[in-house]
């Protein structure tokens, strides 16, 4: 339940005081390369320099990895499995692709989280509307969207117990599970859209989606320091690339 | 304040007032200043029933500070704004404060404050205490009677609880559910002449207190639940978030539990209800069994829980499918089954909604068939959370009456609620629990 709740990152650390769309940018930067580079080289040098980065998102290390360790599994897995099952070259089977499939996917995974997870979710729906220049509908939409999560997460427990209530649960029937798991989905999305509903009538009523253009109480600037953490980012990204290309000639 | 039996229409006018109705079919006409409601939304502000799905942002101050940015108020006053509607609610916080860290009460309040922060000459308030624990709804009342105290506010309120309320207003308007008004005027008036029928029709009215249903004799008591140092944690707390605490529930007695918001109320009646397994200790069943560990079949027949919000717990499309789940799981006959479903849903009044939807019921309506649905099973303890919650006085005495008479038969009737008269009428032992 917890997993959806945003983290609270230390508001100091110089990355969590980074604006969130240049912080969203930067990451965008690193996966571009991360999608496009061969080898295993460039993923593993840009994961070094991901993790170099995480002390300044003030974030506390234990509470991230309780947070993203199934994201860790789930890239070492399919790292693993690609290395067991990789085909056989002309000089003994390729183990290098799984090895780079699973430090890719790690290092895309990681920048996104690290973006997010550094980001207050207020300030990246301000910055979303002023830098980003996305819809307010859009960007408050993102908003009530965190917001809801830990919300529904908390309602899906409370539909397993109700079920439990009534005396229905799987047993050790899988195909019961999957039907009792869909009733419960369909329960909480119906839950979701009226409380969707009333949220939009609450903005509703205090004046959103007017006429008139809104001001902003929460101006968010991009400083020089934002430029920079892009720059470094493209730095990175190149340097990663070049040093990828030089080891595999 | 505006008063009517379920059904009369009540939210549905305020709605109006506040520019919100869309769609339908409308009749007649509604002004405010001689405005269109749409034209004149600038001019009212409306708070909602639950504070938790009408709250927009994630910190105190952006809450209040949304509607002023949504009006086009200049960057420089919003913030002088917001913290002087803060401060006309008596908001006890900073404007940092996060809104899921704030009791039901304060956010009412800041929803108050966001309402109050666009200056309306109206303001409207959908049983703005409905969901809320006494402590919190007193705190809620006393911020708005300072408002209207001021006097340049035109206020119109909604509310079930009424003796609570009425000193807050200077005149009470009853709707009549076809339509139309049942009475009009100054509250002591209203009531002296309408009281008995108003009471009648569902409607929370100042003295006239829940009639207390007659106690039989008490059976002899054998314990059917018997919690030992049971405790929970929520995954990633630090503490309990109820107990360790030892409570034995007996059969032929009424149990309440009550407490402020945040004491843990929910959570020991889910524990009772054996349907969370407990961090510490654990609860034992009439048999001596550990009552988390049993199949939900077998759970249902031993105990029937029913939750706060009832449509938690419809699973099916129509109320004689609800009824005739639990026990057809039981491997009784179809036939048997059928008979019992008719037979509750005579006794809850719910015979002429046999085919319906349970989900397009009246919340009188819903109420009773999730208690139905308890009873089915024909459990030896009963648990119920908040049964008398957002209901009007008619299901309530209907309640009172139906636990009672399961008391007098000798099932354990446990429930959890801040309705103070509803437990005193009802309840042979209560337990208090402290945040």
């Amino acid at each position: 339940m917890r997993r959806f709740t945003p983290l609270r990152p230390d508001p100091r650390a110089l990355l969590a005081r980074a604006n969130p769309v240049a912080k969203l940018l930067a990451a965008a930067i690193l996966m571009g390369v991360l999608f496009v580079a061969p080898g295993s080289i460039t993923p593993a040098v840009i994961l070094v320099a991901i993790l170099a980065g995480v002390p300044l998102t003030g974030l506390r290390v234990a509470t991230l990895l309780l947070r993203i360790w199934p994201l860790l599994v789930a890239a070492f897995t399919v790292g693993v499995l690609n290395v067991l099952l990789a085909p056989a070259g002309p000089g003994g089977p390729d183990f290098e692709a799984g090895i780079a499939l699973g430090l890719r996917l790690l290092a895309i995974a990681l920048s996104g989280v690290l973006a997010l997870a550094s980001t207050d979710p207020t300030d990246l729906a301000d910055s979303l509307q002023q830098q980003a220049r996305l819809s307010p509908r859009l960007a408050m939409g993102v908003l009530a969207a965190i917001r809801m999560l830990p919300i529904l997460a908390a309602e899906w427990q409370l539909l397993g117990m109700a079920r439990r209530a009534r005396g229905v649960d799987a047993g050790s029937s899988p195909l019961l599970a999957a039907r009792l798991a869909f009733g419960k989905l369909l329960a909480l999305l119906v839950g979701a859209v009226r409380r969707a509903t009333r949220l939009a009538l609450a903005m509703d009523a205090r004046g959103f989606g007017g006429t008139s253009g809104r001001t902003i109480a929460r101006p968010q600037r991009i400083r020089l320091a934002d430029w920079g953490l892009v720059l470094i980012a493209v730095a990175i990204g190149a340097a990663a690339f070049g040093i990828g290309s030089a080891l595999r000639v | 304040m505006l008063l009517g039996a379920s059904g009369s229409g009540k939210s549905t006018l305020l709605f109006g007032l506040a520019g919100l109705l869309e769609g339908g079919v409308s009749e007649g006409e509604l002004r405010i200043d001689g405005l269109e409601p749409r034209a004149a939304r600038d001019r009212t502000g409306i708070v909602f029933q639950d504070p938790e799905s009408s709250l927009v942002m994630a910190r105190a101050g952006d809450e209040v500070a949304f509607g002023l940015e949504n009006r086009s108020v200049p960057a420089a006053d919003i913030w002088p704004r917001v913290d002087e509607a803060l401060e006309m609610v008596g908001f006890p916080y900073g404007r940092d404060r996060p809104t899921d860290a704030l009791s039901g009460g304060e956010q009412q309040r800041l929803a108050l404050a966001a309402a109050l922060a666009l200056r309306p000459g109206l303001l409207l308030l959908d049983e703005p205490t409905a969901n809320l624990d006494p402590v919190g709804a007193r705190l809620v009342r006393d911020a708005v009677g300072r408002l209207v105290a001021g006097g340049d506010l035109t206020m119109l309120l909604v509310e079930h609880r009424v003796a609570e309320s009425v000193d807050l207003v200077d005149r009470v308007v009853v709707l009549e559910a076809g339509g139309g008004v049942i009475a009009d005027g100054p509250p002591a008036e209203v009531f002296a002449a309408r009281g008995d029928e108003l009471a009648a029709a569902g409607i929370w009215v100042p003295d006239h207190p829940l009639p207390i249903p007659p106690r039989r004799p008490p059976l002899e008591r054998a314990e059917v639940l018997t919690a030992n140092q049971v405790g929970y944690r929520f995954p990633g707390e630090g503490s309990l978030a109820v107990g360790p605490i030892d409570v034995a529930v007996r059969s032929g007695e009424a149990f309440a539990i009550i407490g402020p918001n945040g004491s843990g109320k929910t959570t020991l009646a889910l524990l009772l209800g054996g349907l969370l397994r407990p961090t510490t200790g654990g609860v034992t069943g009439p048999d001596g069994e550990p009552i988390w560990r049993l199949p939900a079949a077998q759970l249902a027949r031993t105990i029937g829980s029913v939750f706060q919000d009832p449509e938690h717990q419809f699973l099916m499309g129509s109320v004689r499918n609800e009824l005739t789940l639990t026990p057809l799981q039981k491997r009784s006959s179809t036939v048997d089954a059928l008979r019992r479903a008719m037979e509750l849903m005579e006794r809850l009044h719910l015979s002429l909604l046999a085919e319906a939807n349970p989900f397009t019921l009246s919340g009188g309506e819903k109420r009773r068939l999730s208690v139905a649905t308890a009873l089915i099973g024909q459990p030896s303890v009963l648990i119920l959370d908040e049964p008398t919650f957002g209901q009007d006085r008619r299901t309530a005495v209907e309640l009172l009456d139906l636990l009672a008479s399961q008391r007098d038969e000798g099932s354990a009737v446990c429930f959890v609620t801040h309705d103070l008269p509803f437990a005193t009428a009802l309840a042979d032992r209560t337990l208090e629990l402290a945040r």
